[in-house]
C-alpha cells in the first residue's frame, strides 16, 4: 500500500487542532480549570513535534511561538481571557491552513502571534523559551534524580535522546550521565536499538510534571524513575509508562508511593486521569471508511446466505447438520452485531464543531448566547453522522441568527439577555431523535403565510393552522429572515436540509411557540444496513418491520373484523390507539386468516396498530434500498432478502404512523365539531 | 429520426417474444437472463413496475413492458424468462429487470433493415419505439427503453445527451 506519510501527520494534526479547540472553548467556561490548560498545551506540544518531523517547517515554527506563548498561561503567568482564548482560537485555524495548504498563508501568521503575545503580557521576546521567571517565590529549585531508558525500538521509531536531554536541560542545571552497562560487545550490536539508559541530576524549579512533559511523547515500553532528593518530600514514584495507559493505573501509583512512605494523596496527580483517558486512545486503529463499508456488505451478504443455510437444515433430520448451521447462526449474528458497532460512533464527534460555530456566530452576530449540548454519546451509524453535520449547522445557523432575539429586544421581553440554544439527542426505540431548540422569538406564522401567499404556495382564502403554516419553511427558496445576514437568510439550506434527512430515511418535525421558541427534531433511525425485523404475512406478501418499533403484538377482537370500514381503534388499557388493515391498504387479494393479529408500533410518542394476517417472526433483515422507480411509495423504506431468496419489503413505521395520525386528528376534528 | 440516428442503432440484439410480438434488446445492455424466480408484489407500485426480484443478493424492481405498450398481461409459464438489463435511470447506471414471454436468441440487426417507427398506424407511443426491423415474416420492434422507464416510471427526464 503506498501512502503518504505526510497524509498521516495532517489525519492526525486535524485531530489534534480538534482538541485544542475543545479545550479552548470549554476554557472559556472554566478558566481556572488547569487540566484543559495542560490539555490544550500538550496537543499543541505533539503538533511541533510531529509537524517538524514530517517536515512541516512553518506549522513547527507557529506552533513553537504558539505554545511558548502558551506556556505563560500554563505557568499561571498569564489569565485566562475571553480575548486569549478568541486570538488563540484564530492561531488554531492558521495552524489548520499552514498544514492544508504549506507556503500560502505564512505571512498571516505573524498579526495572530503579536496578538497573543500582546495579550500573555510578555514583554521581552516571546522566543525566550529557556528557564522560566523565577516570579513566583513560593516555588524552590528542588533536585531531582532521573533514570531513564528508552524502549528497544525507540530510536527506529524516530525518538532523539539528545533532543530529550536538552529538553531536560532547559528545564535547569543537569548533570547527565550515560549508564553503559546494557552495550553488548561490538560484534553483538544492532545499530538500530539503543542499549544506553541515563542518570540525570537535575536541578529546577519546574514542578515533577514538567519532567514528566518531557517524557511524554515517547511510545509504550520506556523506564522513568524521577526521585526527589529533598529530604521531607522525598517520594519515589517508578511509572512505567506502559502501565500508564490503562485507567487502573491511578491505583498502582498509589499503591507505589504508599510503599515509598507517601500519602496518597499527596501523589494522587490530577493531570494523570485525563492523560490515561487521552493515550486510550493511542491503542485504536485507523481504517479507511470504505473498508468498513465493504466489510458490512459482505456481513449483509452472510447474514442472508446464513438465513438461507438455517431454513435448508431446519427441514432436514441431520442432527450434525443441524449443529453446525446453528454454530454459524450464533457465529454471523455476532459477527454482524460487531460490524455494526465499529460503524457506530457517538454523535458528540459531530457536537464539538458546533460550539465553535455558536462562538463565532455570537461574536459576528453580538448576541449573547449560550450553548447547551446533551446526548453527546448516544451513538449513530457512522455515514448517519457524516450527512448530519451539514443539516445541523444549517439548523443551528438559524436558531443563531433567525431564532434569537438582539440582547436588547430580550430584554424588553423580559428574558435574560442571553439566549440559550440546546442540541439534545436521545434513544427512542429504533431512532435516534435529536432536537435543536431555541429559547427566541419563534417563527412568525403571520409572515411565513404572507410570504407564502406572495410565492403563491398558498391562496389567501385557504385556512391553515399555524403547525401547517410552519411547514412552508422547508419550501424551497423560502426564508422569512427580512434582512439578509451573512450567515444566513439566503433561503437556501431548510429544504435541503429536508432532503438529507429524508434521504436518511429520517423524519424531520418541528414546534414553535410565538415568544418562548422554536425546536426542530431530526428522527433518524440508528442504522442504514441491518436491523432486527419482525415479519409478518398480509395476504400472500410478506413484509418485514424493525423490532425496536414494536411495542406489542394482540389479537384483533371479533367486534372489529366484522366492521370493515368505521372506527379504526383499538381500546389498549384504556388508551385508544388507531390502526391501519394492511390487507385493505395493499389490496391483498384471498381470504384473510380468521384470526387477525394486530403489531402495535411506535414512531416519536405516537403509536398505530398494524393489522395482518399472520406473524411469522423474528428475522435479522439487511436493508437493501428500493430504486427509484418505487421512490414514491412512503410505506416501505426498503427491501429485504429472506432466507429462501426471495424479497420481502420492510414497513416504513414512521410513515404509517404519520398515516395514522392522520386518522386520529380527523376523529378529534370530528368529535369537536359534533360537540359545537 | 434521422439517418445518422439510425445508424447507430445497428447491434446485437437479444431478441424475445412479449404478448406476440417480437422485440430485441440491446445485448450490451443485458446482464443475464434468470428461469423462473420468486416475484415480490409490490403493493401500490404503478403497474408497470410492480414486482422486486433478487438478483445474486442485489433487490431488482421488475418492469414489465407490456404495461407499456398496452398489452394484457398473461400468466407465466415455462417459457416465461426475466432479462436483468443494465439502463440509466435518473442519470445513474441501474440494474432492472425485465419481464419476457419467451427469449429466442442473439442476432445481429443490420443498419440497413431497420426502419423509423410510423407515426401513425401504430397501436403504440411513438416515442417508445426506436425503430422497426424485420426477422423473417414477422416484424421486430426495438423499444426506446430509458424513455419507457423514465415515463412510465416517472422520473425526472435527464437532460438529452447530444445524440451521437
Amino acid at each position: 500500500m503506498t501512502h503518504d506519510p505526510a497524509d498521516t501527520f495532517r489525519q492526525e494534526a486535524r485531530d489534534l487542532l480538534e482538541s485544542l479547540e475543545q479545550a479552548l472553548l470549554d476554557l472559556e467556561q472554566t478558566p481556572s480549570d488547569r487540566e484543559l490548560v495542560d490539555s490544550a498545551f500538550r496537543s499543541l506540544h505533539t503538533l511541533k513535534g510531529s509537524g517538524a518531523m514530517f517536515g512541516f517547517d512553518e506549522v513547527a515554527d507557529f506552533v513553537h511561538e504558539f505554545e511558548t506563548a502558551f506556556d505563560r498561561v500554563r505557568k499561571g503567568e498569564s489569565a485566562v481571557t475571553p480575548a486569549l482564548i478568541a486570538v488563540a482560537l484564530a492561531a488554531g485555524d492558521h495552524v489548520g491552513r499552514l498544514i492544508e495548504e504549506p507556503g500560502r498563508y505564512a505571512a498571516q501568521g505573524e498579526p495572530i502571534l503579536a496578538a497573543l503575545q500582546d495579550i500573555v503580557g510578555d514583554q521581552g521576546s516571546v522566543k525566550s523559551t529557556s528557564v522560566p521567571a523565577p516570579s513566583d517565590d513560593t516555588r524552590r529549585a528542588r533536585s531531582w534524580r532521573i533514570r531513564f531508558r528508552l524502549p528497544d525500538d525507540a530510536l527506529a521509531l524516530g525518538t532523539n535522546p539528545l533532543l530529550l536531554l536538552d529538553e531536560l536541560r532547559e528545564l535547569g542545571e543537569c548533570d547527565i550521565e550515560a549508564l553503559t552497562d546494557d552495550v553488548p560487545p561490538l560484534e553483538e550490536i544492532d545499530p538500530r536499538v539503543c542499549y544506553l539508559a541515563w542518570k540525570v541530576s537535575l536541578t529546577t524549579e519546574a514542578p515533577r510534571e514538567a519532567i514528566e512533559d518531557v517524557f511524554l511523547f515517547l511510545s509504550d515500553g520506556m523506564t522513568l524513575e524521577i526521585e526527589a532528593l529533598e529530604p521531607g518530600t522525598s517520594e519515589t514514584v517508578t511509572a512505567d509508562q506502559a502501565s500508564r495507559v490503562l485507567p487502573q493505573d491511578l491505583d498502582t501509583d498509589r499503591d507505589k508511593s504508599q510503599a515509598a512512605g507517601e500519602s496518597p494523596g499527596k501523589s494522587a496527580q490530577p493531570p494523570q486521569h485525563r492523560e490515561a483517558k487521552e493515550r486510550q486512545g493511542s491503542s485504536s486503529l485507523r481504517v479507511p471508511a470504505e473498508r468498513l463499508d465493504e466489510l458490512m456488505d459482505r456481513v449483509g451478504e452472510l447474514v442472508i446466505a446464513q438465513a438461507r443455510l438455517s431454513q435448508m437444515t431446519g427441514a432436514s433430520d441431520d442432527l450434525e447438520l443441524k449443529t453446525v448451521a446453528e454454530e454459524i447462526e450464533r457465529l454471523s449474528s455476532g459477527l454482524r452485531d460487531i460490524t455494526m458497532g465499529i460503524r457506530m460512533v457517538p454523535i458528540g464527534t459531530l457536537f464539538g464543531r458546533f460550539r465553535r460555530l455558536v462562538h463565532d456566530l455570537s461574536h459576528e452576530l453580538g448576541k449573547e448566547v449560550e450553548f447547551v449540548a446533551s446526548g453527546e454519546e448516544t451513538e449513530l451509524d457512522k455515514t448517519v453522522v457524516e450527512q448530519l453535520a451539514d443539516p445541523l449547522v444549517h439548523l443551528i445557523r438559524n436558531a443563531v441568527d433567525h431564532g434569537l432575539e438582539d440582547p436588547e429586544r430580550r430584554e424588553l421581553a423580559g428574558k435574560p439577555r442571553r439566549g440559550k440554544v440546546r442540541l439534545a439527542a436521545v434513544h427512542a426505540g429504533a431512532e435516534v431523535a435529536i432536537s435543536i431548540r431555541d429559547d427566541g422569538a419563534g417563527l412568525d406564522a403571520e409572515r411565513i403565510r404572507a410570504k407564502a401567499e406572495s410565492a403563491g404556495l398558498i391562496s389567501p382564502e385557504a385556512t391553515l393552522s399555524d403547525n401547517e403554516l410552519y411547514q412552508y419553511i422547508f419550501h424551497p427558496g423560502f426564508s422569512t429572515a427580512s434582512e439578509v445576514t451573512s450567515v444566513s437568510g439566503r433561503g437556501v439550506g431548510m429544504d435541503a436540509v429536508k432532503r438529507t434527512i429524508e434521504a436518511l430515511r429520517g423524519s424531520i418535525e418541528l414546534t414553535s411557540e410565538p415568544g418562548s421558541g422554536t425546536t426542530v427534531t431530526l428522527h433518524l433511525p440508528l442504522t442504514l444496513a441491518i436491523i432486527d425485523g419482525m415479519l409478518v404475512r398480509v395476504g400472500e406478501g410478506r413484509y418485514s418491520l424493525p423490532l425496536l418499533a414494536v411495542e406489542e403484538c394482540v389479537e384483533l377482537p371479533e367486534s372489529e373484523v366484522a366492521e370493515a370500514q368505521g372506527r379504526n381503534f383499538l381500546n389498549i388499557r384504556g388508551s385508544l390507539v388507531p390502526f391501519l388493515r394492511l390487507r385493505e391498504l395493499f389490496g391483498a387479494s384471498g381470504e384473510p386468516d380468521p384470526h387477525q393479529k394486530v403489531i402495535i408500533v411506535s414512531s416519536g410518542e405516537f403509536r398505530v396498530g398494524l393489522v395482518v394476517d399472520q406473524i411469522i417472526g423474528n428475522n435479522q433483515t439487511v436493508i437493501k434500498p428500493l430504486s427509484k422507480l418505487h421512490a414514491n411509495l412512503g410505506t416501505f423504506s426498503g427491501a429485504t432478502i429472506l432466507g429462501d431468496g426471495s424479497v420481502a419489503l420492510i414497513l416504513d413505521v414512521a410513515h404509517l404512523v404519520n398515516f395514522g395520525r392522520g386518522f386520529e386528528e380527523r376523529l378529534r376534528d370530528e368529535r369537536m365539531r359534533r360537540e359545537a | 429520426m434521422n439517418d445518422a440516428n439510425r445508424a447507430a442503432i445497428a447491434m446485437q440484439a437479444l431478441i424475445l417474444d412479449l404478448g406476440g410480438e417480437i422485440f430485441a434488446i440491446d445485448a450490451a445492455q443485458v446482464r443475464e437472463i434468470l428461469d423462473e424466480v420468486p416475484i415480490t408484489q409490490v403493493p401500490n407500485a404503478r403497474p408497470f413496475v410492480d414486482g422486486l426480484i433478487n438478483v445474486r443478493g442485489r433487490v431488482v424492481p421488475l418492469a414489465d413492458l407490456r404495461v407499456a405498450f398496452g398489452m394484457t398481461r398473461t400468466a407465466t409459464d415455462e417459457d416465461s424468462r426475466i432479462v436483468v438489463i443494465e439502463i440509466e435511470l435518473g442519470g445513474e447506471s441501474s440494474i432492472v429487470a425485465i419481464y419476457a414471454d419467451r427469449v429466442y436468441d442473439v442476432t445481429d440487426i443490420e443498419t440497413a433493415s431497420i426502419e423509423e417507427a410510423p407515426k401513425v398506424g401504430m397501436r403504440w407511443r411513438s416515442e417508445y419505439v426506436r425503430g422497426i426491423s424485420r426477422r423473417g415474416e414477422s416484424f421486430v420492434i426495438i423499444p426506446n427503453l430509458e424513455r419507457i422507464f423514465v415515463e412510465e416510471g416517472d422520473l425526472e427526464p435527464v437532460p438529452q445527451k447530444a445524440e451521437a
